[in-house]
Protein backbone atom coordinates (compact mmCIF):
# COMPACT_ATOMS: atom_id res chain seq x y z
CA UNK A 1 0.00 0.00 0.00
CA UNK A 2 2.63 2.51 1.09
CA UNK A 3 6.35 1.93 1.17
CA UNK A 4 8.33 1.90 4.37
CA UNK A 5 9.79 5.37 3.98
CA UNK A 6 6.45 7.17 3.99
CA UNK A 7 4.64 4.78 6.28
CA UNK A 8 5.90 6.24 9.52
CA UNK A 9 6.16 9.83 8.38
CA UNK A 10 4.24 11.67 11.09
CA UNK A 11 3.28 14.58 8.87
CA UNK A 12 1.27 12.59 6.38
CA UNK A 13 -2.44 12.77 6.99
CA UNK A 14 -4.02 9.31 7.42
CA UNK A 15 -7.58 10.38 8.07
CA UNK A 16 -9.43 13.66 7.71
CA UNK A 17 -13.08 13.89 8.66
CA UNK A 18 -14.80 17.14 7.68
CA UNK A 19 -18.31 18.32 8.45
CA UNK A 20 -19.49 14.74 8.91
CA UNK A 21 -23.20 14.33 9.54
CA UNK A 22 -24.73 10.91 10.13
CA UNK A 23 -28.24 9.61 10.68
CA UNK A 24 -29.93 6.48 11.96
CA UNK A 25 -33.22 6.54 10.11
CA UNK A 26 -34.77 9.88 11.04
CA UNK A 27 -32.51 10.65 13.97
CA UNK A 28 -29.63 12.99 13.28
CA UNK A 29 -26.69 11.77 15.41
CA UNK A 30 -23.55 13.51 14.13
CA UNK A 31 -23.80 17.26 13.52
CA UNK A 32 -20.64 18.14 11.63
CA UNK A 33 -17.65 16.27 13.06
CA UNK A 34 -14.21 17.66 12.09
CA UNK A 35 -10.89 16.10 13.00
CA UNK A 36 -7.79 14.68 11.43
CA UNK A 37 -5.19 12.09 12.37
CA UNK A 38 -1.68 11.83 11.00
CA UNK A 39 0.09 8.61 10.27
CA UNK A 40 1.39 6.93 13.40
CA UNK A 41 -0.70 9.05 15.76
CA UNK A 42 -3.05 7.79 18.42
CA UNK A 43 -6.09 9.89 19.22
CA UNK A 44 -9.06 9.25 21.44
CA UNK A 45 -12.67 10.22 21.13
CA UNK A 46 -13.99 11.07 24.58
CA UNK A 47 -17.44 12.04 25.72
CA UNK A 48 -20.48 10.94 27.60
CA UNK A 49 -22.59 7.98 26.54
CA UNK A 50 -24.70 8.86 23.52
CA UNK A 51 -22.47 11.79 22.52
CA UNK A 52 -21.71 10.19 19.14
CA UNK A 53 -18.28 8.59 19.63
CA UNK A 54 -19.22 5.08 18.50
CA UNK A 55 -21.32 6.56 15.70
CA UNK A 56 -18.26 8.49 14.49
CA UNK A 57 -16.29 5.24 14.12
CA UNK A 58 -19.23 3.54 12.44
CA UNK A 59 -19.80 6.48 10.11
CA UNK A 60 -16.17 6.30 8.93
CA UNK A 61 -16.87 2.71 7.86
CA UNK A 62 -20.30 3.45 6.43
CA UNK A 63 -22.17 1.41 9.05
CA UNK A 64 -24.69 4.13 9.89
CA UNK A 65 -27.61 5.31 7.80
CA UNK A 66 -27.31 8.35 5.55
CA UNK A 67 -24.09 10.42 5.81
CA UNK A 68 -22.98 13.76 4.42
CA UNK A 69 -19.65 15.54 4.58
CA UNK A 70 -16.21 14.24 3.75
CA UNK A 71 -14.03 11.36 4.93
CA UNK A 72 -10.54 11.18 3.44
CA UNK A 73 -8.40 8.12 4.08
CA UNK A 74 -4.85 8.43 2.79
CA UNK A 75 -5.99 11.34 0.65
CA UNK A 76 -8.85 9.40 -0.87
CA UNK A 77 -12.52 10.35 -0.52
CA UNK A 78 -14.40 7.34 0.88
CA UNK A 79 -17.82 8.64 1.87
CA UNK A 80 -19.41 7.13 -1.23
CA UNK A 81 -17.61 3.78 -0.99
CA UNK A 82 -19.45 0.68 0.24
CA UNK A 83 -18.28 -0.56 3.65
CA UNK A 84 -16.26 -3.52 2.39
CA UNK A 85 -14.23 -1.30 0.07
CA UNK A 86 -13.28 0.99 2.96
CA UNK A 87 -11.90 -2.01 4.85
CA UNK A 88 -9.63 -2.83 1.92
CA UNK A 89 -8.04 0.63 2.18
CA UNK A 90 -6.43 -0.67 5.36
CA UNK A 91 -8.99 0.10 8.04
CA UNK A 92 -9.31 -2.38 10.92
CA UNK A 93 -12.37 -2.21 13.15
CA UNK A 94 -12.77 -3.55 16.66
CA UNK A 95 -16.41 -2.99 17.60
CA UNK A 96 -17.97 -2.37 20.98
CA UNK A 97 -18.98 -5.75 22.47
CA UNK A 98 -15.98 -7.13 20.51
CA UNK A 99 -17.98 -8.80 17.76
CA UNK A 100 -16.65 -12.32 18.26
CA UNK A 101 -18.68 -14.77 16.19
CA UNK A 102 -20.17 -17.45 18.45
CA UNK A 103 -20.64 -19.97 15.63
CA UNK A 104 -16.97 -19.77 14.61
CA UNK A 105 -14.00 -21.21 16.47
CA UNK A 106 -11.41 -18.82 17.87
CA UNK A 107 -9.09 -19.54 14.97
CA UNK A 108 -11.88 -19.17 12.39
CA UNK A 109 -12.63 -15.78 13.93
CA UNK A 110 -8.97 -14.90 13.69
CA UNK A 111 -8.74 -15.89 10.03
CA UNK A 112 -12.08 -14.38 9.03
CA UNK A 113 -11.12 -10.87 7.85
CA UNK A 114 -9.26 -11.01 4.54
CA UNK A 115 -5.75 -9.53 4.54
CA UNK A 116 -5.76 -6.00 3.13
CA UNK A 117 -2.02 -5.94 2.47
CA UNK A 118 1.05 -8.07 3.08
CA UNK A 119 2.28 -6.19 6.17
CA UNK A 120 -0.04 -8.01 8.59
CA UNK A 121 1.23 -10.17 11.43
CA UNK A 122 1.60 -13.88 10.76
CA UNK A 123 -0.33 -16.43 12.76
CA UNK A 124 2.88 -17.30 14.65
CA UNK A 125 3.49 -13.66 15.59
CA UNK A 126 -0.12 -13.32 16.71
CA UNK A 127 0.13 -16.40 18.92
CA UNK A 128 3.38 -15.09 20.34
CA UNK A 129 1.68 -11.82 21.25
CA UNK A 130 -1.46 -13.56 22.59
CA UNK A 131 -0.42 -17.03 23.83
CA UNK A 132 -3.89 -17.70 25.28
CA UNK A 133 -5.43 -17.62 21.84
CA UNK A 134 -3.25 -20.48 20.68
CA UNK A 135 -4.40 -22.70 23.53
CA UNK A 136 -8.02 -21.78 22.86
CA UNK A 137 -7.89 -21.80 19.07
CA UNK A 138 -10.38 -24.66 18.62
CA UNK A 139 -12.88 -23.33 21.18
CA UNK A 140 -16.08 -21.77 19.85
CA UNK A 141 -16.05 -17.97 20.06
CA UNK A 142 -18.87 -18.07 22.60
CA UNK A 143 -16.77 -20.08 25.09
CA UNK A 144 -13.97 -17.53 25.38
CA UNK A 145 -13.69 -15.28 28.42
CA UNK A 146 -14.19 -11.53 28.04
CA UNK A 147 -10.44 -10.95 28.07
CA UNK A 148 -9.79 -13.67 25.51
CA UNK A 149 -12.53 -12.27 23.30
CA UNK A 150 -10.95 -8.83 23.43
CA UNK A 151 -7.49 -10.21 22.60
CA UNK A 152 -9.05 -12.12 19.72
CA UNK A 153 -10.84 -9.00 18.44
CA UNK A 154 -7.51 -7.14 18.44
CA UNK A 155 -5.55 -10.01 16.94
CA UNK A 156 -8.14 -10.40 14.21
CA UNK A 157 -7.44 -6.95 12.77
CA UNK A 158 -3.68 -7.08 13.32
CA UNK A 159 -3.43 -10.12 11.07
CA UNK A 160 -4.97 -8.25 8.13
CA UNK A 161 -2.26 -5.62 7.90
CA UNK A 162 -4.68 -2.74 8.51
CA UNK A 163 -2.77 0.51 9.17
CA UNK A 164 -5.65 2.53 10.59
CA UNK A 165 -7.31 0.94 13.61
CA UNK A 166 -10.70 2.00 14.95
CA UNK A 167 -10.99 0.62 18.48
CA UNK A 168 -14.27 0.98 20.33
CA UNK A 169 -14.15 0.63 24.15
CA UNK A 170 -11.56 -2.12 24.16
CA UNK A 171 -11.04 -2.03 27.92
CA UNK A 172 -14.70 -2.13 28.88
CA UNK A 173 -15.50 -4.71 31.52
CA UNK A 174 -12.02 -6.24 31.63
CA UNK A 175 -9.88 -7.08 34.67
CA UNK A 176 -7.03 -4.62 35.44
CA UNK A 177 -4.35 -7.14 34.50
CA UNK A 178 -5.88 -7.56 31.04
CA UNK A 179 -6.20 -3.81 30.63
CA UNK A 180 -2.46 -3.59 31.36
CA UNK A 181 -1.74 -6.18 28.69
CA UNK A 182 -3.85 -4.22 26.22
CA UNK A 183 -1.89 -1.10 27.12
CA UNK A 184 1.36 -2.89 26.22
CA UNK A 185 -0.16 -4.14 22.95
CA UNK A 186 -1.31 -0.63 21.99
CA UNK A 187 2.10 0.82 22.83
CA UNK A 188 3.84 -1.72 20.61
CA UNK A 189 1.40 -1.07 17.76
CA UNK A 190 2.06 2.63 18.02
CA UNK A 191 5.78 1.94 17.92
CA UNK A 192 5.19 0.04 14.69
CA UNK A 193 3.69 3.16 13.17
CA UNK A 194 0.03 2.17 13.14
CA UNK A 195 -2.54 4.95 13.29
CA UNK A 196 -5.11 4.41 16.02
CA UNK A 197 -8.42 6.01 16.94
CA UNK A 198 -9.83 4.86 20.26
CA UNK A 199 -13.21 5.45 21.77
CA UNK A 200 -12.45 5.06 25.44
CA UNK A 201 -14.30 5.41 28.70
CA UNK A 202 -11.23 4.56 30.76
CA UNK A 203 -9.38 7.85 30.73
CA UNK A 204 -6.52 6.57 32.89
CA UNK A 205 -5.90 3.92 30.27
CA UNK A 206 -6.06 6.33 27.34
CA UNK A 207 -4.25 9.39 28.71
CA UNK A 208 -0.65 8.10 28.65
CA UNK A 209 -1.10 6.49 25.21
CA UNK A 210 -2.74 9.27 23.23
CA UNK A 211 -1.23 12.14 21.27
CA UNK A 212 -4.50 14.01 21.28
CA UNK A 213 -7.99 13.78 22.74
CA UNK A 214 -11.16 14.97 21.06
CA UNK A 215 -14.19 15.57 23.25
CA UNK A 216 -17.50 14.94 21.52
CA UNK A 217 -20.78 16.34 22.74
CA UNK A 218 -24.13 16.21 20.92
CA UNK A 219 -22.50 14.99 17.73
CA UNK A 220 -19.85 17.73 17.54
CA UNK A 221 -16.24 18.04 18.62
CA UNK A 222 -16.30 20.61 21.40
CA UNK A 223 -12.72 20.44 22.64
CA UNK A 224 -9.31 19.27 21.48
CA UNK A 225 -6.71 18.49 24.10
CA UNK A 226 -3.15 17.63 23.10
CA UNK A 227 -0.87 15.52 25.22
CA UNK A 228 1.04 18.65 26.37
CA UNK A 229 -2.13 20.45 27.44
CA UNK A 230 -3.39 17.52 29.46
CA UNK A 231 -2.37 18.90 32.87
CA UNK A 232 -3.61 22.44 32.25
CA UNK A 233 -6.95 21.31 30.80
CA UNK A 234 -7.66 18.50 33.24
CA UNK A 235 -10.38 20.42 35.07
CA UNK A 236 -12.13 21.28 31.83
CA UNK A 237 -11.97 17.66 30.71
CA UNK A 238 -13.40 16.42 33.96
CA UNK A 239 -16.26 18.87 33.65
CA UNK A 240 -16.98 17.86 30.04
CA UNK A 241 -16.84 14.16 30.76
CA UNK A 242 -18.75 14.44 34.01
CA UNK A 243 -16.22 12.38 35.96
CA UNK B 1 -40.83 -63.28 7.00
CA UNK B 2 -43.00 -60.91 8.98
CA UNK B 3 -42.29 -58.09 11.43
CA UNK B 4 -45.22 -57.27 13.72
CA UNK B 5 -47.41 -59.08 11.21
CA UNK B 6 -46.22 -56.93 8.31
CA UNK B 7 -44.45 -58.70 5.45
CA UNK B 8 -40.85 -57.49 5.24
CA UNK B 9 -41.22 -56.64 1.56
CA UNK B 10 -44.03 -54.21 2.35
CA UNK B 11 -42.12 -52.71 5.26
CA UNK B 12 -38.94 -52.25 3.23
CA UNK B 13 -40.90 -50.89 0.29
CA UNK B 14 -42.49 -48.20 2.44
CA UNK B 15 -39.21 -47.40 4.16
CA UNK B 16 -37.67 -46.92 0.73
CA UNK B 17 -40.44 -44.55 -0.32
CA UNK B 18 -40.01 -42.77 3.01
CA UNK B 19 -36.29 -42.42 2.40
CA UNK B 20 -36.92 -41.07 -1.12
CA UNK B 21 -39.39 -38.49 0.20
CA UNK B 22 -37.02 -37.74 3.05
CA UNK B 23 -34.24 -37.05 0.54
CA UNK B 24 -36.37 -34.39 -1.12
CA UNK B 25 -37.41 -32.94 2.23
CA UNK B 26 -33.76 -32.77 3.23
CA UNK B 27 -32.51 -30.98 0.10
CA UNK B 28 -35.40 -28.52 0.11
CA UNK B 29 -35.29 -27.73 3.82
CA UNK B 30 -31.50 -27.38 3.62
CA UNK B 31 -31.95 -24.67 0.96
CA UNK B 32 -34.61 -22.96 3.05
CA UNK B 33 -32.36 -23.05 6.12
CA UNK B 34 -29.40 -21.54 4.28
CA UNK B 35 -31.55 -18.79 2.79
CA UNK B 36 -33.30 -18.02 6.06
CA UNK B 37 -29.99 -17.89 7.92
CA UNK B 38 -28.38 -15.26 5.76
CA UNK B 39 -31.30 -13.40 4.16
CA UNK B 40 -33.78 -13.60 7.02
CA UNK B 41 -36.37 -14.49 4.41
CA UNK B 42 -38.77 -17.41 4.58
CA UNK B 43 -38.58 -18.41 0.94
CA UNK B 44 -42.11 -19.46 0.13
CA UNK B 45 -41.29 -19.66 -3.58
CA UNK B 46 -39.04 -22.66 -2.86
CA UNK B 47 -41.70 -25.13 -4.03
CA UNK B 48 -42.27 -23.23 -7.27
CA UNK B 49 -38.51 -23.17 -7.93
CA UNK B 50 -38.37 -26.93 -7.32
CA UNK B 51 -41.19 -27.30 -9.83
CA UNK B 52 -39.23 -25.13 -12.27
CA UNK B 53 -36.32 -27.54 -11.87
CA UNK B 54 -38.51 -30.52 -12.80
CA UNK B 55 -40.10 -28.65 -15.70
CA UNK B 56 -36.70 -27.39 -16.80
CA UNK B 57 -35.55 -31.00 -17.17
CA UNK B 58 -38.73 -31.94 -19.02
CA UNK B 59 -38.63 -28.91 -21.36
CA UNK B 60 -34.95 -29.54 -22.01
CA UNK B 61 -35.61 -33.15 -23.00
CA UNK B 62 -38.79 -32.52 -24.97
CA UNK B 63 -37.89 -29.39 -26.91
CA UNK B 64 -34.12 -29.17 -26.86
CA UNK B 65 -33.04 -32.79 -26.64
CA UNK B 66 -31.02 -32.15 -23.49
CA UNK B 67 -30.49 -35.43 -21.62
CA UNK B 68 -30.92 -36.05 -17.91
CA UNK B 69 -27.25 -35.76 -16.98
CA UNK B 70 -26.79 -32.40 -18.64
CA UNK B 71 -30.07 -31.18 -17.14
CA UNK B 72 -28.92 -32.22 -13.68
CA UNK B 73 -26.17 -29.59 -13.92
CA UNK B 74 -27.58 -27.02 -16.34
CA UNK B 75 -31.10 -26.63 -14.92
CA UNK B 76 -29.98 -25.75 -11.37
CA UNK B 77 -27.57 -23.19 -12.84
CA UNK B 78 -30.29 -21.56 -14.96
CA UNK B 79 -32.89 -21.56 -12.17
CA UNK B 80 -30.22 -20.36 -9.72
CA UNK B 81 -29.51 -17.38 -11.99
CA UNK B 82 -33.26 -16.70 -12.14
CA UNK B 83 -33.23 -16.72 -8.31
CA UNK B 84 -30.32 -14.27 -8.20
CA UNK B 85 -32.23 -11.89 -10.47
CA UNK B 86 -35.21 -12.08 -8.10
CA UNK B 87 -32.92 -11.37 -5.15
CA UNK B 88 -31.25 -8.38 -6.85
CA UNK B 89 -34.48 -6.82 -8.07
CA UNK B 90 -36.95 -7.59 -5.29
CA UNK B 91 -35.83 -9.39 -2.14
CA UNK B 92 -32.96 -7.02 -1.35
CA UNK B 93 -35.43 -4.29 -0.52
CA UNK B 94 -36.97 -6.38 2.27
CA UNK B 95 -34.02 -7.31 4.52
CA UNK B 96 -34.66 -4.57 7.05
CA UNK B 97 -38.33 -5.42 7.36
CA UNK B 98 -40.16 -8.11 9.29
CA UNK B 99 -40.04 -11.76 8.04
CA UNK B 100 -43.67 -11.41 7.04
CA UNK B 101 -42.88 -9.18 4.06
CA UNK B 102 -40.40 -11.63 2.59
CA UNK B 103 -42.85 -14.46 3.11
CA UNK B 104 -45.63 -12.53 1.37
CA UNK B 105 -43.45 -11.49 -1.56
CA UNK B 106 -42.10 -15.00 -2.15
CA UNK B 107 -45.59 -16.46 -1.72
CA UNK B 108 -46.83 -14.06 -4.40
CA UNK B 109 -43.96 -15.04 -6.65
CA UNK B 110 -44.78 -18.72 -6.16
CA UNK B 111 -48.39 -18.10 -7.20
CA UNK B 112 -47.29 -16.17 -10.30
CA UNK B 113 -44.73 -18.79 -11.36
CA UNK B 114 -47.20 -21.62 -10.82
CA UNK B 115 -49.91 -19.72 -12.63
CA UNK B 116 -47.69 -19.17 -15.66
CA UNK B 117 -46.74 -22.85 -15.84
CA UNK B 118 -50.35 -23.89 -15.37
CA UNK B 119 -51.40 -21.56 -18.17
CA UNK B 120 -48.75 -22.91 -20.54
CA UNK B 121 -48.68 -26.60 -19.64
CA UNK B 122 -52.03 -27.36 -17.96
CA UNK B 123 -52.28 -29.42 -14.80
CA UNK B 124 -52.52 -32.88 -16.29
CA UNK B 125 -48.82 -33.46 -15.77
CA UNK B 126 -46.02 -34.78 -17.92
CA UNK B 127 -43.91 -37.85 -17.42
CA UNK B 128 -40.13 -37.91 -17.58
CA UNK B 129 -38.37 -41.16 -18.44
CA UNK B 130 -35.80 -42.68 -16.11
CA UNK B 131 -32.36 -42.26 -17.73
CA UNK B 132 -31.21 -45.44 -19.42
CA UNK B 133 -28.13 -45.88 -17.25
CA UNK B 134 -30.33 -45.99 -14.14
CA UNK B 135 -33.23 -48.09 -15.40
CA UNK B 136 -33.79 -51.52 -13.94
CA UNK B 137 -32.89 -52.40 -10.41
CA UNK B 138 -31.19 -54.69 -7.93
CA UNK B 139 -32.80 -57.74 -6.41
CA UNK B 140 -31.74 -57.62 -2.78
CA UNK B 141 -33.42 -60.92 -1.94
CA UNK B 142 -35.91 -59.41 0.48
CA UNK B 143 -36.92 -56.60 -1.90
CA UNK B 144 -36.46 -55.12 -5.34
CA UNK B 145 -34.52 -51.82 -5.34
CA UNK B 146 -34.95 -49.72 -8.49
CA UNK B 147 -31.60 -48.25 -9.52
CA UNK B 148 -32.99 -44.76 -9.96
CA UNK B 149 -34.33 -44.67 -6.39
CA UNK B 150 -30.99 -45.81 -5.01
CA UNK B 151 -29.38 -43.04 -7.05
CA UNK B 152 -31.75 -40.38 -5.67
CA UNK B 153 -30.98 -41.39 -2.10
CA UNK B 154 -27.23 -41.57 -2.67
CA UNK B 155 -26.92 -38.29 -4.52
CA UNK B 156 -29.14 -36.49 -1.99
CA UNK B 157 -26.95 -37.68 0.85
CA UNK B 158 -23.84 -36.54 -1.00
CA UNK B 159 -25.31 -33.12 -1.77
CA UNK B 160 -26.67 -32.60 1.75
CA UNK B 161 -23.58 -33.66 3.63
CA UNK B 162 -21.35 -31.94 1.08
CA UNK B 163 -23.23 -28.70 1.73
CA UNK B 164 -23.00 -29.26 5.46
CA UNK B 165 -19.24 -29.81 5.20
CA UNK B 166 -18.71 -26.67 3.14
CA UNK B 167 -20.76 -24.55 5.53
CA UNK B 168 -19.44 -25.91 8.81
CA UNK B 169 -15.87 -26.85 8.00
CA UNK B 170 -14.43 -24.54 5.34
CA UNK B 171 -13.29 -20.94 5.08
CA UNK B 172 -16.08 -20.18 2.61
CA UNK B 173 -18.57 -21.58 5.12
CA UNK B 174 -17.10 -19.44 7.90
CA UNK B 175 -18.10 -16.38 5.86
CA UNK B 176 -21.62 -17.74 5.57
CA UNK B 177 -21.86 -18.48 9.30
CA UNK B 178 -20.43 -15.07 10.18
CA UNK B 179 -22.82 -13.38 7.75
CA UNK B 180 -25.71 -15.19 9.36
CA UNK B 181 -24.65 -13.95 12.80
CA UNK B 182 -23.54 -10.36 12.12
CA UNK B 183 -23.43 -9.28 8.47
CA UNK B 184 -22.59 -5.63 9.22
CA UNK B 185 -19.36 -6.48 10.98
CA UNK B 186 -18.44 -8.99 8.30
CA UNK B 187 -18.74 -6.24 5.72
CA UNK B 188 -16.65 -3.93 7.90
CA UNK B 189 -13.93 -6.60 7.65
CA UNK B 190 -13.94 -6.24 3.89
CA UNK B 191 -16.30 -8.97 2.68
CA UNK B 192 -18.72 -8.00 -0.08
CA UNK B 193 -21.80 -9.09 1.86
CA UNK B 194 -24.43 -8.01 -0.70
CA UNK B 195 -22.72 -10.17 -3.33
CA UNK B 196 -22.48 -13.05 -0.86
CA UNK B 197 -26.22 -12.77 -0.16
CA UNK B 198 -27.05 -12.91 -3.86
CA UNK B 199 -24.84 -15.97 -4.40
CA UNK B 200 -26.25 -17.68 -1.33
CA UNK B 201 -29.81 -17.18 -2.51
CA UNK B 202 -28.75 -18.47 -5.92
CA UNK B 203 -27.26 -21.57 -4.26
CA UNK B 204 -30.38 -22.24 -2.18
CA UNK B 205 -32.54 -21.88 -5.28
CA UNK B 206 -30.21 -24.10 -7.29
CA UNK B 207 -30.60 -26.78 -4.60
CA UNK B 208 -34.39 -26.60 -5.03
CA UNK B 209 -34.06 -26.90 -8.81
CA UNK B 210 -31.63 -29.80 -8.39
CA UNK B 211 -34.21 -31.58 -6.26
CA UNK B 212 -36.73 -30.84 -9.00
CA UNK B 213 -34.59 -32.49 -11.69
CA UNK B 214 -34.03 -35.49 -9.40
CA UNK B 215 -37.78 -35.70 -8.83
CA UNK B 216 -38.79 -35.53 -12.49
CA UNK B 217 -38.44 -39.30 -13.16
CA UNK B 218 -39.98 -40.23 -9.79
CA UNK B 219 -43.06 -38.02 -9.54
CA UNK B 220 -45.25 -36.60 -12.24
CA UNK B 221 -43.97 -33.27 -13.58
CA UNK B 222 -46.80 -30.80 -13.07
CA UNK B 223 -47.18 -27.14 -12.06
CA UNK B 224 -48.52 -27.88 -8.56
CA UNK B 225 -45.94 -30.52 -7.59
CA UNK B 226 -44.06 -27.86 -5.62
CA UNK B 227 -46.96 -26.47 -3.64
CA UNK B 228 -47.99 -29.99 -2.60
CA UNK B 229 -44.52 -30.68 -1.27
CA UNK B 230 -43.60 -27.32 0.20
CA UNK B 231 -46.19 -27.41 2.97
CA UNK B 232 -44.66 -30.62 4.30
CA UNK B 233 -41.17 -29.17 3.87
CA UNK B 234 -42.11 -26.14 5.94
CA UNK B 235 -43.33 -28.47 8.67
CA UNK B 236 -39.94 -30.23 8.45
CA UNK B 237 -38.15 -26.89 8.80
CA UNK B 238 -40.24 -25.93 11.82
CA UNK B 239 -39.55 -29.31 13.47
CA UNK B 240 -35.82 -29.18 12.73
CA UNK B 241 -35.44 -25.56 13.74
CA UNK B 242 -35.23 -22.58 11.41
CA UNK B 243 -31.71 -21.93 10.20
CA UNK B 244 -29.99 -25.10 11.45
CA UNK B 245 -28.10 -26.84 8.64
CA UNK B 246 -27.61 -30.29 10.16
CA UNK B 247 -31.05 -30.03 11.75
CA UNK B 248 -32.75 -29.61 8.40
CA UNK B 249 -30.91 -32.57 6.84
CA UNK B 250 -31.46 -35.01 9.69
CA UNK B 251 -35.06 -33.94 10.24
CA UNK B 252 -35.81 -34.19 6.53
CA UNK B 253 -34.57 -37.76 6.24
CA UNK B 254 -35.99 -38.77 9.61
CA UNK B 255 -39.47 -37.48 8.92
CA UNK B 256 -39.51 -39.18 5.52
CA UNK B 257 -38.88 -42.46 7.33
CA UNK B 258 -41.50 -41.71 9.99
CA UNK B 259 -44.00 -41.02 7.25
CA UNK B 260 -43.09 -44.31 5.54
CA UNK B 261 -43.45 -46.30 8.76
CA UNK B 262 -46.80 -44.69 9.48
CA UNK B 263 -47.96 -45.75 6.04
CA UNK B 264 -47.22 -49.36 7.02
CA UNK B 265 -48.64 -49.44 10.51
CA UNK B 266 -51.47 -46.91 10.35
CA UNK B 267 -51.94 -45.69 6.76
CA UNK B 268 -54.83 -43.40 7.69
CA UNK B 269 -52.44 -41.13 9.63
CA UNK B 270 -49.63 -41.01 7.08
CA UNK B 271 -50.73 -37.70 5.57
CA UNK B 272 -50.91 -35.92 8.91
CA UNK B 273 -48.21 -37.53 11.02
CA UNK B 274 -45.64 -34.83 10.19
CA UNK B 275 -48.05 -32.09 11.22
CA UNK B 276 -48.87 -33.87 14.47
CA UNK B 277 -45.14 -34.05 15.22
CA UNK B 278 -44.85 -30.37 14.31
CA UNK B 279 -47.57 -29.49 16.80
CA UNK B 280 -45.91 -31.47 19.57
CA UNK B 281 -42.46 -30.00 18.84
CA UNK B 282 -43.83 -26.46 18.76
CA UNK B 283 -45.43 -26.99 22.17
CA UNK B 284 -42.36 -28.55 23.79
CA UNK B 285 -39.45 -26.89 21.95
CA UNK B 286 -40.66 -23.81 20.08
CA UNK B 287 -37.23 -23.22 18.49
CA UNK B 288 -37.28 -26.72 16.92
CA UNK B 289 -35.27 -29.84 17.68
CA UNK B 290 -31.95 -28.38 16.50
CA UNK B 291 -32.77 -24.67 16.62
CA UNK B 292 -31.54 -21.99 18.97
CA UNK B 293 -33.81 -19.33 20.42
CA UNK B 294 -33.12 -16.00 18.85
Amino acid sequence: MSDASTRNNPDVEMLRVSDLHAFYGESHILHGIDFSVNRGELVTLLGRNGAGRTTTLKAILGLTGRRTGSIMINGRQVIDLPTHRVAHLGVGYCPEERGIYASLSAEENLLLPPAVNSSGMSLDEIYEMFPNLQERRHSPGSRLSGGEQQMLAMARILRTGARLLLLDEITEGLAPVIVQTLGRVITSLKAKGLTIIMVEQNFRFAAPLADRHYVIEHGRIVETVTKDELDSKMQLLQKLLGV
Amino acid sequence: MDIFGIPIQALMGQLLIGLINGSFYAILSLGLAIIFGLLNIINFSHGALYMMGAFGAWIGLTYLGINYWVALVAVPVVVGIFGMIIERTMLKHLYRLDHLYGLLLTFGLALIIEGLFRYRFGISGESYPVPELLSGGFNLGFMFLPKYRAWVIAVSLVVCFGSWYIIERTKLGSYLRAGTENPQLLQAFGINVPLMITLTYGFGVALAAFAGVLAAPVFQVNPVMGSNLIIVVFAVVVIGGMGSIMGSIVTGLGLGLVEGLTRVFYPEASAVVIFVIMGIVLLLRPAGLFGRER
